[in-house]
């Protein structure tokens, strides 16, 4: 279905990769979250940010629904409740004619102080992402992973450690979690992430001290954590004192990939739900029926079948491996 | 079991030097005993126990895990030892439940192979992701984390403040896991004693030569000898024990053992492993048939018929030789060797000469196999371990040269992870390119930028960290030799080839033909 997810009876498009005419956008990635619609229902936070990057492109009607508030079109009732990927995100809830169907757009069960957490809504019909829907995707916990940071920056204070992360979510998700770890520094960022960055602040969420690297001198950056998007140009390395690259991706949980792209501190840090939370979910939203798509739908619908669970895939296409899967070096 | 698993994951993931160092000396800083003695065996290869073969781990997964679920996982992932590691399924464990490095190891070096799979089970479900994979790793031997014996004895150096000789010389009469060595080097007891144990005395090492430098040496002090091109060894038989230790302090015997029972009693002897047929010394890469193997067959020894040709002695009876002088050394050589045939064994000649220009001549001339230059050692030294300057010194012959076609350009690490520094060459073959070497060093951080420009703007394909470029710029590659290689496409490998000169005037159809360098084998 290229147009995205269509629900007939009330006509609108879940996050629709073509120009339609109502869309609902479960979060602010741009592969989900594109410009051109007509009108277009999301969380407030989501359509803040669709705002911030495309401006008047966002959408000509805009009209923001808080979780857990049912708006009614026609005879589908739509409610958005939190899908703890990023601020904002939301599952859709669709109601019509007593039969109840979710869909989970990306998610994510851990906690992250960055936006609110996962709500598990019983459903007939759970449509699943599964981004890491293998048994070898575990994500470690967080606090380990952010442990292991600044254990490298304290073992070499004279490198900058430059860390790839999404510029939407997993910078901002990094940044929190170096201040819940008690690092007070200054974190320096890179020109791409600095606007979400800032949207984040006035969204209400605390990152601490941050400043650009673009106005630092090479000797202060030394020992340093610096956020950048996986796709900066390698040689924009070269203002950075013996540079040590780090990525946070639940990708990095597979060492070879980690290795091929030259990482040196592979962080396994996702903001999609990993294999556990996965088949735990299926399990607690009790849907008789489960749809399976963005990612590996075959090993998610092998174990929904091992546990009980009537499961299928659904194919959708236009979407990236948003996390992380950009290579980190143009 | 957690930090040595961190550990191994961290050196995995540092391809610099400098970074192996500081991670495991803070490790040895860190890590009590004796769980830092056993990880030291394991990076130093000096553990033994009974290996768990991987059909074992594969059988023990197949128990946990659905077999469609764990094919595709074992696609994806691409190593056995991993996808097991990731795959095992079991919630997050409690740290202070992990077992230590050391429980493992001492159950593993007490237990049966029928008896370790079920050890190995009841630790999977202990530990975590990182330390399943660092457990499978350390069962299955060979953690290839790309650090050598020789490194983490540097990394012991660098920690403690010892000179790295001094650890070295009491290496050999330690056993895992150390307390004796770590003690030393907390600086809690002395160093260990050696007793009268056939261990490694440290090797002298010798500079380069500057030719300018001749003008302020006396001719008269210095003896030459050839300098042979096989690989540095050390022998030595004490208290009926006979060893074979390579430059670097790894013992090397159970290749070679037809040269370990050639080695007489109550004797250290420094001297060059060479294949040798009737006299006469073959090319080096005779010899790396006989190396990095963990024994020899009858068939082997009968091809490449190893030697050790001799030039200096550091222990004779129970006397230390090393504070005599080169001259007086050199002197109860030939006459401990002349007491008896030496089978396996004989001396590097002394060059006579008189004067700087007499040698020179004689260096230009050595172009016959085995040779790789002169060295000259001051005739008054004494036996100092390590690299001090100037009493030996290795003057080496004339690098040869070609012009050769960039191929492919990868980054470096560190400083020059945003280069593309390492250089992969080739020569014609027809109308084909042939890789025939790898270089990456000889250019000037300027010439670095440029190359670095030029393959950004040259590049036709890319495989991760690598790009192939155009064929289109010429490299002068300088290199101290050239052997036959069946490892290589090319059937060539160089030795010691580095980027002489960036030739931007010449035309890429003009550079040299695998079959020109072909004739430069020795």
């Amino acid at each position: 279905m290229p147009g995205g997810l269509y629900c007939e009876p009330a006509d609108l498009f879940i996050d629709p990769t073509r120009k339609v005419a109502r869309a609902v956008i479960t979060h602010g990635h741009s592969d989900h979250a594109r410009p051109g619609h007509q009108r277009v229902l999301a969380t407030r936070e989501t359509l803040a940010l669709m705002e911030a990057r495309y401006g008047d492109e966002a959408g000509a009607e805009r009209q923001a629904l808080a979780y857990g508030e049912t708006l009614r079109l026609g005879e589908v009732s739509v409610k958005l409740v939190p899908a703890g990927h990023v601020l904002g995100s939301a599952q859709v809830v669709l109601e019509y004619r007593g039969c109840r169907v979710v869909v989970s757009g990306d998610y994510k069960r851990r906690r992250d102080p960055t936006c609110a957490g996962f709500q598990v809504e019983a459903c007939d019909v759970f449509i699943t992402e599964a981004t890491f829907a293998l048994p070898v995707f575990r994500h470690p916990p967080d606090r380990d992973e952010i442990g292991r940071l600044l254990r490298s920056a304290r073992l070499f204070p004279e490198r900058a450690h430059v860390v790839g992360v999404y510029s939407l979510g997993k910078c901002q998700r990094v940044i929190a979690l170096l201040r819940e770890a008690g690092y007070d520094e200054p974190l320096y960022t890179h020109g791409a992430v600095e606007p979400l960055c800032a949207l984040y602040e006035r969204l209400g969420v605390k990152l601490g001290p941050l400043k650009s690297v673009a106005g630092a001198k090479k000797p202060e950056l030394a020992g340093k954590i610096v956020l950048a998007p996986p796709g900066f140009d390698d040689r924009w390395l070269r203002r950075f004192p013996e540079p040590l690259t780090a990525m946070a991706s639940g990708w990095m949980r597979v060492r070879q990939r980690a290795k091929q792209r030259g990482v040196e501190l592979p962080l396994v840090i996702s903001d999609h739900a990993d294999w556990d939370e996965l088949t735990e979910t299926m399990k607690e939203v009790r849907a008789p029926e489960i749809w399976v798509t963005h990612g590996r739908e075959e090993a998610l619908i092998r174990q929904a079948t091992l546990n009980g669970l009537k499961a299928r895939a659904l194919s959708l296409t236009g979407f990236e491996e948003e996390d992380g899967e950009l290579p980190l070096f143009s | 079991m957690k930090r040595f698993a961190e550990l191994l994951d961290a050196l995995l993931f540092s391809p610099a030097r400098q970074a192996k160092l500081r991670l495991l000396a803070d490790y040895f800083a860190e890590v009590p005993d004796p769980d830092r003695g056993w990880a030291l065996a394991a990076l130093t290869d000096s553990l033994s126990f009974e290996a768990v073969k991987a059909g074992q781990i594969r059988a023990l997964a197949a128990e946990r895990v659905d077999p469609e679920l764990f094919e595709w996982s074992y696609d994806f992932v691409g190593d056995l030892a991993e996808t097991v590691s990731l795959i095992w399924p079991v919630s997050a464990p409690s740290p202070n439940a992990m077992p230590r490095l050391s429980e493992i190891v001492e159950a593993l070096q007490s237990t049966t192979r029928a008896k370790a799979g079920a050890l190995l089970e009841g630790w999977l479900d202990q530990l975590d992701a990182t330390g399943r994979w660092a457990l499978l790793k350390l069962v299955t031997g060979g953690l290839r984390v790309g650090v050598s014996a020789r490194l983490a004895k540097t990394a012991l150096a660098e920690w403690s403040a010892e000179p790295l000789e001094r650890i070295e010389e009491v290496w050999h009469g330690l056993a895992p896991p150390y307390l004796p060595l770590f003690a030393w080097l907390d600086g809690r007891t002395s160093a260990p004693e050696l007793g009268a144990l056939p261990t490694f005395m440290p090797l002298m090492l010798s500079t380069p030569l500057e030719e300018a430098e001749l003008e302020s040496l006396d001719p008269r002090e210095y003896l030459a000898e050839w300098k042979w091109d096989g690989i540095r060894v050390q022998l030595t038989g004490r208290a009926g024990e006979r060893r074979l230790y390579s430059r670097a302090a790894d013992e090397i015997g159970a290749a070679f053992p037809e040269i370990v029972a050639a080695i007489p009693e109550e004797v250290t002897l420094d001297g060059e492993l060479l294949v040798l047929r009737a006299g006469e010394v073959a090319p080096f890469n005779d010899l790396q048939q006989r190396l990095n193997r963990k024994q020899a067959t009858p068939k082997l020894m009968e091809e490449y018929p190893a030697w050790v040709r001799l030039y200096d002695v550091l222990r004779l009876g129970g006397e230390d030789l090393r504070p005599l002088p080169m001259a007086e050394r050199r002197g109860r050589l030939e006459a401990w060797y002349r007491e008896a045939p030496r089978e396996r064994l004989d001396l590097s000649p002394l060059i006579p000469f008189e004067s700087w220009d007499e040698l020179k001549e004689l260096r230009a001339g050595a172009r016959e196999r085995g040779i790789e230059g002169l060295m000259l050692k001051q005739a008054q030294s004494a036996y100092i371990a390590g690299r001090p300057k100037g009493p030996w010194f290795k003057w080496k012959r004339g690098a040869l040269t070609a012009d050769c076609v960039l191929m492919y350009a990868q980054r470096g690490h560190g400083k020059r992870s945003s280069y593309y520094s390492d250089f992969t060459f080739g020569a014609w073959r027809e109308a084909a390119l042939v890789p025939v070497g790898k270089a990456y060093f000889g250019f000037t951080d300027e010439e670095l930028l440029q190359l670095d420009r030029w393959v950004r703007a040259h590049t036709v394909e890319r495989y991760g960290p690598v790009r192939e470029v155009e064929p289109a710029l010429v490299l002068e590659v300088a290199f101290d030799s050239i052997h036959r290689s069946t490892r290589h496409k090319s059937g060539i490998a160089m030795r010691f080839p580095r980027i002489a000169r960036i030739r931007w005037d010449k035309p890429a159809r003009e550079a040299d033909t695998v079959e020109t360098l072909a004739k430069l084998v020795v």
